[in-house]
C-alpha cells in the first residue's frame, strides 16, 4: 500500500504542478489511525498529508458534486466500488465529467475498525495490514486477526477489483477477485415468513436515530431538497413519532435508490445503529434482477435502469403479488 | 460503601426493577443502548459508551407535548403531560453523569423545562467508573475523573464485585431500600478500590487525547474565532447528517413538530440538529444558509458560545461519541486542535 500511495503523491503532484488539476481529493489521516476524513489538496505540500491505506473507506463520488461546480478540474482517487457510484452520477447529470480527472487505485478490502472493536479490540492506537493478517495495537496489548473477517460489508461482497471508469490507474499488486455471494443475507431473509421479516426489520429499524447519515453519505441520495427534509410534504420528520414513520423513511428510501443504487456500502458502514441497510438495497436489486435480468447500476453511464425502461418481457405485476408483495 | 458479587446482579436489578422503572445499557439488537430492565435483558456494562447517552431518559429524542383532536369543527385538547414515576438509571458513565449538569443549566433555568425538571427530580442516578477507558475518551480535558464518577450513587467494577457508594440522599434512599442484597465493604475492599482507580487513572494518561488543550477556547476572542478561515477547510467534508449531534450527551436543541394522525394532531419535540439545513428555520429563511455556517454554529456553541453564558463552563464532556460515529471522521477533537490546542 506504501507503493500505491508514493505513486499517489507523486503523480497529483505532477498533475497539479502541470496546472492540469487545480485539486486533488483525497483522504487525510485523523488522531488514532484509522480514522480518515476526505480531504482536498491544493498544494503539493498539502499533498503530503494523503493517505491511502485498509481505512480509505470513505467514498469520495459524491463529494464532486459540488466540486464540480467550482472552476477548474479536480483530481479524485477513487477505489473500483466507488468507480460505480461516480458513473451512476454522472448518469443522473449529477457531476460534469469534463471537469474530473479520475485515478483509479488498487483495492484489497478495507478494514472495519467497528468489527476490530466488536471482537474485543478496546482502545485502538494503531492498526497494520499486513494483507493476511490485521494487527490491532490498544492501549491494553496487541490483537490478532484475519483480515478477511474484519473487513468492512461492503468489501466481503466486494463487486470486483475492475474500474468502470477511470482517467489513469495505480495499480502495483493486481489484487485476485474473489467470488462471494452478495444475496445470502437477502435469501435468508426471504426464507423466512413475513411476520419472521417484519420482526426483523422491526427490531432493527427501532435502533434507528434518524441522524441521516445513510441518507446524506449515500451517492444515491443526491436530491437537493429531500422529501424528508421538505416542511411542505407533510412527511418531512427529524425523529420518528411512531414506528411506521421510522419504517417509512427506510422503506421510501430503498424504493427511491432502487436501481440506482450500486450497493456501495456506504450507508451500512456509517450507520451508527449497524443497522443492515444493506439488506434492504440487496432485497430490490436481487428482486429487480429476477424480474428484469441482471443489471448493475454504475457500470456504464448511458444504459437504461430498469425501473425506468419499458421491455415486452418485463414481468407482469401478478407475478409480484404472487411473490407475497400484497402481503 | 458497600459490594456486591456480580453473579448477584441480576438480583440487584430485579430488586430496582420491582419498585421503580430501571433502565440501564443493554444490548438490543447487536448495539449498546439504554434501555428498560426486564428478565433476561442482555444487560451490557462491559461496552463502555452506549450509542445513544444516558440524555435520553431525561431528554427523549421524542416527547408528547400536547394532542389535538379534531371532529368536524369540534378540536379537543389533549394534555399529554404525565406525572413522571420513579425511575432508576443504572450504568452511567462519568461523562454523561457531567452532562446532566450542562443540561440542567439550560432546561432548570428560566423558563424551567417542566418536562425535564420532573424527570430529573424523579430519575436516581447510578454511575459506573470506567475501568478501561478508550481511544477516543477526552473527559479528563473537562476536569473529569472517570475513576470517580458523579451521581447519587457512585459505582465500580473491581475483582469480584461491584462496589457501591451513595453520594445524595437519593443515592442513599435507593441504597437503604436493597440493605439486603448489599455488603459492607471491608478495609481490604477499600485498598483495592483503591488501587483499581489508581490503575484507571494510570490508563488515562496513556490515551492519545490524554492532554487535549483547552485553554485557547472560553468565552474570549468570539469574533476572531467565528471569523476564521478554518472553518471553511474543516467543514468541507462534512455531510451535514445529524450522528453527531444525536449521538452527544450535551447537545440540547430541539424542535417542535406536528404530526397529522388523520383525525388529529400529535405535536410532539424531537432532538434537531445546528447540522441540518432547516436548523432554526424562520419565515425569512435560515440563518446558516452553508455547511460551513452549521458546522462552525456546532462548535463556537460547545467551546464558545456555551462557555460564555455559563461561567466558562464548556458544553461539551469529552465523550468522544462524537469521534467514533462520525461517517467521515471529523470531529470535535479536531476542532479544538485546528485552533492550537494541541495534545500532550
Ligand atoms: S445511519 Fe442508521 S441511525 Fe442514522 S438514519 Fe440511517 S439507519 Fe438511522
Ligand atoms: S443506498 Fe447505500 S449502497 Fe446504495 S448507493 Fe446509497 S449508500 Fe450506496
Ligand atoms: S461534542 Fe462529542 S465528545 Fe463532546 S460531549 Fe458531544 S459527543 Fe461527546
Ligand atoms: S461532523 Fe460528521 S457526524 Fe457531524 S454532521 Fe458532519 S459528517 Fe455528520
Amino acid at each position: 500500500m506504501k507503493k500505491v500511495l508514493d505513486i499517489m503523491q507523486k503523480r497529483a503532484k505532477q498533475l497539479l504542478g502541470e496546472g492540469i488539476v487545480n485539486r486533488v481529493i483525497g483522504w487525510k489521516t485523523g488522531e488514532f489511525g484509522y480514522d480518515q476524513t476526505p480531504a482536498v489538496f491544493t498544494s503539493a505540500a498539502e499533498l503530503s498529508s494523503l493517505v491511502y491505506d485498509s481505512f480509505s473507506a470513505p467514498n469520495l463520488s459524491k463529494y464532486l458534486i459540488e466540486e464540480t461546480k467550482k472552476e477548474g478540474k479536480a483530481l479524485v482517487f477513487l477505489k473500483p466500488c466507488d468507480t460505480y457510484s461516480f458513473n451512476q452520477l454522472i448518469k443522473e447529470h449529477r457531476i460534469d465529467r469534463e471537469k474530473v480527472f479520475v485515478i483509479g487505485v488498487e483495492c484489497s478490502g478495507k478494514v472495519d475498525i467497528n468489527s476490530l472493536k466488536s471482537r474485543g479490540a478496546v482502545g485502538v492506537i494503531g492498526v497494520e495490514d499486513n494483507g493476511e493478517k490485521v494487527i490491532a495495537h490498544t492501549l491494553y496489548g496487541d490483537m490478532e486477526f484475519a483480515k478477511d473477517d474484519v473487513l468492512l460489508e461492503k468489501c466481503r461482497s466486494c463487486k470486483g477489483k475492475q474500474h468502470m471508469v477511470f482517467d489513469e490507474l495505480i495499480i502495483v499488486n493486481p489484487v485476485k477477485e474473489e467470488k462471494n455471494d452478495r444475496f445470502i443475507g437477502v435469501d435468508a431473509l426471504d426464507a423466512m415468513t413475513p411476520d419472521e421479516r417484519f420482526e426483523f426489520w422491526r427490531g432493527q429499524l427501532l435502533k434507528c436515530i434518524r441522524c441521516n447519515a445513510c441518507r446524506n453519505v449515500c451517492p444515491a441520495c443526491s436530491c437537493i431538497k429531500c422529501v424528508f427534509d421538505n416542511q411542505n410534504s407533510g412527511v418531512a420528520s427529524k425523529a420518528s413519532p411512531d414506528t411506521f414513520e421510522e419504517q417509512m423513511y427506510h422503506v421510501i428510501r430503498a424504493f427511491h435508490v432502487a436501481g440506482r443504487c450500486t450497493d456501495c456500502g456506504e450507508c451500512t458502514r456509517v450507520c451508527p445503529q449497524d443497522i443492515p441497510l444493506h439488506l434492504l438495497n440487496r432485497k430490490l436489486i436481487k428482486d429487480m434482477n429476477a424480474f428484469y435480468g441482471e443489471y448493475q447500476a454504475g457500470t456504464d453511464t448511458d444504459s437504461r435502469a430498469p425501473l425506468t425502461n419499458y421491455t415486452k418481457e418485463d414481468v407482469e405485476p401478478n407475478v409480484i403479488s404472487d411473490k407475497g408483495g400484497d402481503k | 460503601m458497600f459490594k456486591i458479587k456480580k453473579n448477584s446482579l441480576n438480583k440487584l436489578y430485579a430488586a430496582i426493577a420491582e419498585a421503580q422503572t430501571l433502565y440501564i445499557p443493554c444490548n438490543v439488537n447487536g448495539k449498546p443502548n439504554f434501555a428498560v430492565w426486564g428478565e433476561g435483558a442482555d444487560v451490557d456494562l462491559a461496552s463502555l459508551k452506549t450509542v445513544k447517552s444516558a440524555k435520553e431518559v431525561f431528554f427523549p429524542q421524542c416527547e408528547d407535548i400536547v394532542s389535538f383532536k379534531t371532529k368536524g369543527k369540534e378540536i379537543t385538547v389533549i394534555d399529554c403531560r404525565k406525572e413522571s414515576e420513579d425511575f432508576v438509571v443504572f450504568g452511567v458513565r462519568a461523562c454523561d453523569a457531567k452532562s446532566f449538569e450542562i443540561l440542567d443549566k439550560v432546561f432548570l433555568s428560566d423558563p424551567v423545562d417542566t418536562f425535564y425538571k420532573t424527570k430529573r427530580e424523579h430519575g436516581t442516578v447510578i454511575t459506573l467508573a470506567c475501568s478501561r477507558p478508550e481511544e477516543s475518551c477526552f473527559c479528563s480535558a473537562f476536569g473529569i475523573d472517570c475513576a470517580e464518577p458523579s451521581g447519587d450513587v457512585a459505582t465500580y467494577f473491581s475483582g469480584e464485585y461491584l462496589y457501591w457508594s451513595p453520594k445524595t440522599e437519593k443515592g442513599l434512599n435507593l441504597t437503604n431500600s436493597l440493605k439486603n442484597l448489599l455488603e459492607i465493604a471491608n478495609d481490604k475492599d477499600n485498598l483495592a478500590l483503591e488501587n483499581e482507580q489508581k490503575n484507571i487513572r494510570e490508563i488515562t494518561k496513556k490515551l492519545p487525547l490524554y492532554g487535549l488543550d483547552l485553554s485557547k477556547w472560553g468565552a474570549d476572542d468570539l469574533l476572531e474565532k467565528f471569523n476564521s478561515e478554518k472553518w471553511q477547510e474543516l467543514s468541507s467534508a462534512c455531510l451535514g447528517c445529524g450522528a453527531c449531534t444525536f449521538v452527544c450527551p450535551t447537545c440540547q436543541c430541539y424542535d417542535v413538530r406536528d404530526f397529522d394522525k388523520g383525525n388529529g394532531v400529535q405535536r410532539y419535540r424531537c432532538w434537531d440538529s445546528c447540522m441540518y439545513n432547516d436548523f432554526t428555520m424562520m419565515a425569512h429563511g435560515t440563518p446558516r444558509p452553508t455547511q460551513m455556517q452549521r458546522f462552525r454554529q456546532r462548535f463556537m456553541h460547545k467551546l464558545v458560545y456555551f462557555p460564555s453564558n455559563n461561567g466558562g463552563e464548556f458544553s461539551c464532556v469529552g465523550c468522544g461519541r462524537c469521534v467514533e460515529k462520525c461517517p467521515i471522521n471529523m470531529n470535535i477533537v479536531k476542532v479544538i486542535k485546528a485552533f492550537g490546542g494541541e495534545g500532550k
